[in-house]
């Protein structure tokens, strides 16, 4: 499978012209998606998509096109394309691709040929499962909105003419829902999903307790009053605002004058409490790689490390930038040149339980969803606030669910007011995992 | 588009037709192809720099076949004959028909008509001049301010040609074009970083740049940022919300769009199922999504099933009068689509999306609206938005915002998210304006799918809603 797309790629790279930098990124992905409603199929995608992104730099300056198709015909265009849009850009003494740095890709177990041998069938009766098995989990369960199966395999390489020739392939899966729970007028929803490479991985079942449990514990739920609590975010809320916290450690964002932390490498930044991470190598991480866009090795950088500041992640460009080298975070598909990003960040957990978490705290809320996080933060200020639900804490104890409030502070505030990290480190399908985390001092708003 | 331009028809019509007939041929009960050609430029500057142009070209068809309520879909490619039928073939084993049986398909093409022409074709318009535009943009904008300490400046169009064929025998063809540019600032001081920005679009061609002044643009997004960097901390609980004409109109979006298409209500994912007939808004309140919306950033000739595009009125003085609805929603109620059956690309299912969404204009001068508001916050621009259809709670973000003192306009608020409950929302519309104005141009996400609309909204107040800041 992989020698054609490298051969593409190297024929691609074979037509750079002398004093040219060219570099092919091809990719090819299956993806199957089946939606099941009623016990039956409601629909069932199937199909192969493929692409080709070609960056050209030349004197300084890049250009860049893409085409979703493999084809040889459309080759000539789009490198064509690449050429001329380069000579647009302005010059830029730090434009040049990623180069071999010698640090060797990671070996790692993220394809299985099982994926490929799974018939659609067994795919639609895990779909259905699920169905059933939210729909069964309690009598309140008015009905789901979604329970779907889904499963891909990607393919990537990347070769250039500075020597990157990379190839790599993965596959996943995961099944999720959104469960409704019903009392007379009051409809409350709840989320729950299992991830895996292969499907016997999956379990349907917990997915569909999690989001039975999510549903029904927000029946009866009202306003809560204004004021300032500790709130604890679970897992799945942490991940999300991880995410958030990643933009403002992207390298290219700190030279422009765009990351809050530009300044602080060694600073104290959070609470000592707080280990961040970013480690695309951890096959258990949904967005886990061997290689980055540019085809370098995928590698663990510690970012904050007991509260202090250690790293900025970069690509080739905002590293040379910076004077420093590629931590193998170059974040693209085929329709973008590489920009920078976390790929995998997660906090190293603690050594507490949520329940004991929870166990000592008096009065807060435990905050198990968040909306508006793309509208109310903003990563380069700092300030946030979110759409949240979720559950008081009273007496160290769950107490009554409580929704239409929202939840808000700075960043810098947040991760220095983090009081406990949980053990429960859990990996979710986006380019996070999550913990359960205490922060004190969040501001409540509602009635 | 002007006279003998084509769709994506390098597909002959016997080939549609044969291809759809292959599709039913193991039992499906409506088949369907949707072919798309689209080719995209964009340029990017930052941080001083024309960074680079993009061209991109996608093309492919995507396939689906209905049996009972089951959909099978599969796309490719591969626009050859061959290509078509593997898809029409993998489609409908997915869909799974039982019995077997040929059907003939004759196709009639439709002509849809938007009304109006493009006058410039972006793709005639040489790089140079888009690179100029960015150019400028950037030295406006830092030229507004000292403080403003970061500049980013987007252009981007597209020319997206779509064929749809299905087996009730609708062809129709569509070429649609967008053209987008927006500037972003940074502006730093002592309070820390501030961010503002400022986009346009129109479906039309590079004649976007003869309707709207560059310089102004980039002067209102840095002039936002500098702004608020003396803000204050926005305000926590509950208060009166005006908002302003053009800043806003993805609260409606939000607030009912959402719970308002016919997938969701199916399910009962929304708050508004079976409501319609019911007083759901204030006297007053009447909600129009309209795909016909000449030049407006969600304007379509037909839909992504084929439809033509049309104006629905969903809230007529208060009263719910329809939802949205698409091919397979409508088919199942025996009722026509209303045209709102979209889908991101090629390679997606189509469902029901919004268009254009807007709120009609009242009779009130929008200043004494803010004039007898004793206390609450004036949004002049909305960000974002999310809703929990099933429900009914939402939220919505604010860029730009002050606060209302004794009916002015006083102090600019830092950024949050307001939250409320869509069908309490509606019933708490106290003033309308006489002002309307189209809003910035959005992209809407539903199921992993980003489609362009536009939305707008007159100046308006909200008796009461939770201000999601950090001050009390």
């Amino acid at each position: 499978m992989s020698e054609d797309l490298l051969a593409l790629g190297d024929r691609i790279v074979a037509m750079a012209r002398p004093g040219e930098q060219l570099e092919a990124v091809v990719v090819r992905g299956t993806e199957t998606e089946i939606r099941v409603y009623g016990g039956e199929v409601e629909s069932l995608s199937s199909a192969q998509s493929q692409g080709m992104g070609i960056r050209v730099i030349v004197d300084g300056r890049q250009g860049f096109a893409y085409a979703g198709s493999l084809e040889e015909s459309v080759l000539a265009e789009t490198l064509a394309e690449a050429r001329d849009n380069a000579g647009f850009a302005t010059f830029d003494e730090h434009a040049g691709l990623a180069e071999p740095d010698g640090v060797a890709v990671p070996e790692l177990d993220l394809y299985r040929s099982a994926l490929e041998s799974f018939s659609p069938d067994a795919k639609i009766a895990l779909a259905v499962e699920l169905e059933r098995a939210v729909l069964a989990a309690d009598r309140r369960i008015s009905g789901i909105e979604s329970a779907e199966y889904v499963d891909s395999i990607g393919e990537a390489a990347v070769v250039s003419t500075t020597g990157v020739r990379s190839f790599g392939r993965d596959t996943n899966c995961y099944v999720a829902t959104y469960a409704m729970a019903t009392v007379d007028d009051d409809t409350q929803t709840g989320f729950g999903f299992s991830v895996g490479r292969e499907p016997s991985e999956l379990v349907p079942l917990r997915a569909a307790t999690d989001a039975a449990e999510r549903a029904t514990r927000m029946l009866g739920a009202t306003q809560p009053s204004s004021g300032r609590l500790t709130v604890v975010l679970d897992p799945w809320v942490t991940a999300q605002f991880l995410g958030l916290i990643g933009y403002t450690l992207n390298g290219d964002a700190a030279q422009k004058g765009r990351s809050l932390f530009a300044e602080r490498l060694g600073d104290e930044v959070a609470s000592p409490l707080l280990t961040l991470i970013d480690d695309p190598t951890d096959t258990r991480a949904f967005t886990a790689t061997d290689a980055d866009g540019e085809g370098l090795a995928a590698r663990r950088n510690v970012l904050i490390e007991n509260g202090v500041l250690q790293k900025f992640v970069h690509n080739a460009y905002s590293a040379r930038r910076a004077g420093t080298v590629s931590t193998g975070n170059a974040v693209r598909g085929f329709t973008s040149t590489p920009s920078v990003g976390c790929m995998a960040v997660s906090l190293v957990p603690g050594i507490t339980d949520p329940a004991t978490l929870i166990a000592g705290i008096a009065d807060g809320v435990l905050v198990q969803e968040v909306s508006g996080l793309h509208s109310g933060v903003n990563p380069v200020s700092g300030d946030f606030s979110t759409g949240a639900e979720g559950l008081r804490i009273r007496n160290g104890e769950l107490a009554e669910p409580v929704r239409e409030f929202t939840i808000a502070s700075t960043l810098q505030k947040m991760l220095r007011d983090v009081q406990a990290v949980g053990s429960d480190l859990q990996f979710l399908p986006m380019n996070a995992a999550g913990v359960s985390l205490v922060v004190a001092d969040l501001t409540i708003s509602g009635s | 588009m002007g006279g003998g331009t084509k769709g994506p028809t390098v597909i002959e019509q016997s080939v549609l037709e044969r291809v759809l007939g292959e599709a039913l041929r193991t039992g499906g009960e409506f088949a369907e192809i949707f072919a798309e050609d689209r080719r995209n430029s964009s340029a990017l500057l930052d941080d001083g720099r024309v960074e680079e142009l993009t061209s991109g070209r996608d093309r492919g068809a995507g396939i689906r076949v209905v049996v009972g309520d089951t959909t099978g879909f599969a796309h490719t490619a591969d626009l050859t004959e061959a290509g078509l039928r593997a898809a029409a073939e993998a489609a409908a084993a997915a869909a799974r028909g039982g019995g077997g049986g040929v059907r003939t398909i004759a196709l009639t093409r439709q002509s849809a008509t938007r009304g109006y022409e493009i006058e410039v074709l972006p793709g005639d318009v040489p790089k140079a001049r888009k690179v100029e535009l960015l150019t400028q943009a950037n030295d406006t904008a830092r030229s507004t301010d000292g403080a403003i300490s970061q500049v980013s400046v987007s252009y981007g169009d597209t020319r997206r040609r779509i064929l749809v064929a299905n087996s009730d025998g609708l062809f129709a063809e569509d070429d649609t074009v967008r053209t987008f540019f927006s500037v972003s600032c940074v502006a730093s001081g002592d309070t820390g970083m501030q961010t503002g920005r400022e986009s346009i679009g129109h479906t039309i061609g590079f004649e976007l740049f003869d309707r709207y002044d560059i310089d102004e643009l980039a002067r209102n997004a840095a002039g936002r940022a500098i702004t608020k960097l003396a803000a204050r901390p926005a305000p926590s609980g509950q208060m009166p919300v005006v908002i302003g004409s053009g800043g806003g109109g993805v609260l409606f979006h939000e607030a009912c769009g959402h719970g308002l298409e016919a997938d969701l209500v199916s399910k009962g994912a929304s708050v508004f199922r079976g409501r319609v007939g019911q007083r759901v808004a204030s006297p007053g309140v009447t909600v129009v999504d309209d795909g016909t919306m000449q030049r407006e950033w969600g304007n379509i000739a037909i839909d992504d099933e084929g439809n033509p595009a049309q104006r629905n009125v969903l809230i007529e003085d208060g009263i719910l009068t329809d939802y949205m609805w698409d091919h397979l929603r409508a088919r199942k109620e025996g009722r026509a689509s209303s045209g709102n059956g979209r889908r991101q690309s090629y390679q997606h299912l189509p469902m029901v999306r919004m268009t254009n969404t807007y709120l009609l204009a009242g009779t009130e001068d929008p200043d004494s609206i803010i004039a007898s508001t004793q206390k609450g916050v004036y949004v002049k621009h909305l960000g974002g938005g999310q809703v929990n259809t099933a429900t009914g709670d939402f939220v919505f973000g604010m860029t730009e915002a002050y606060l209302i003192e004794n009916g002015e306009v006083t102090e600019p608020l830092r950024e949050g998210n307001l939250i409320g409950n869509g069908p309490e929302v509606l019933q708490r519309i106290d003033a309308l304006g006489n002002d309307f104005a189209m809003g910035p141009p959005g992209t809407c996400g539903k199921d992993g799918q980003g489609v362009p609309v536009g939305d707008g909204v007159p100046t308006l107040r909200v008796s009461s809603l939770t201000i999601g800041g950090t001050a009390s």
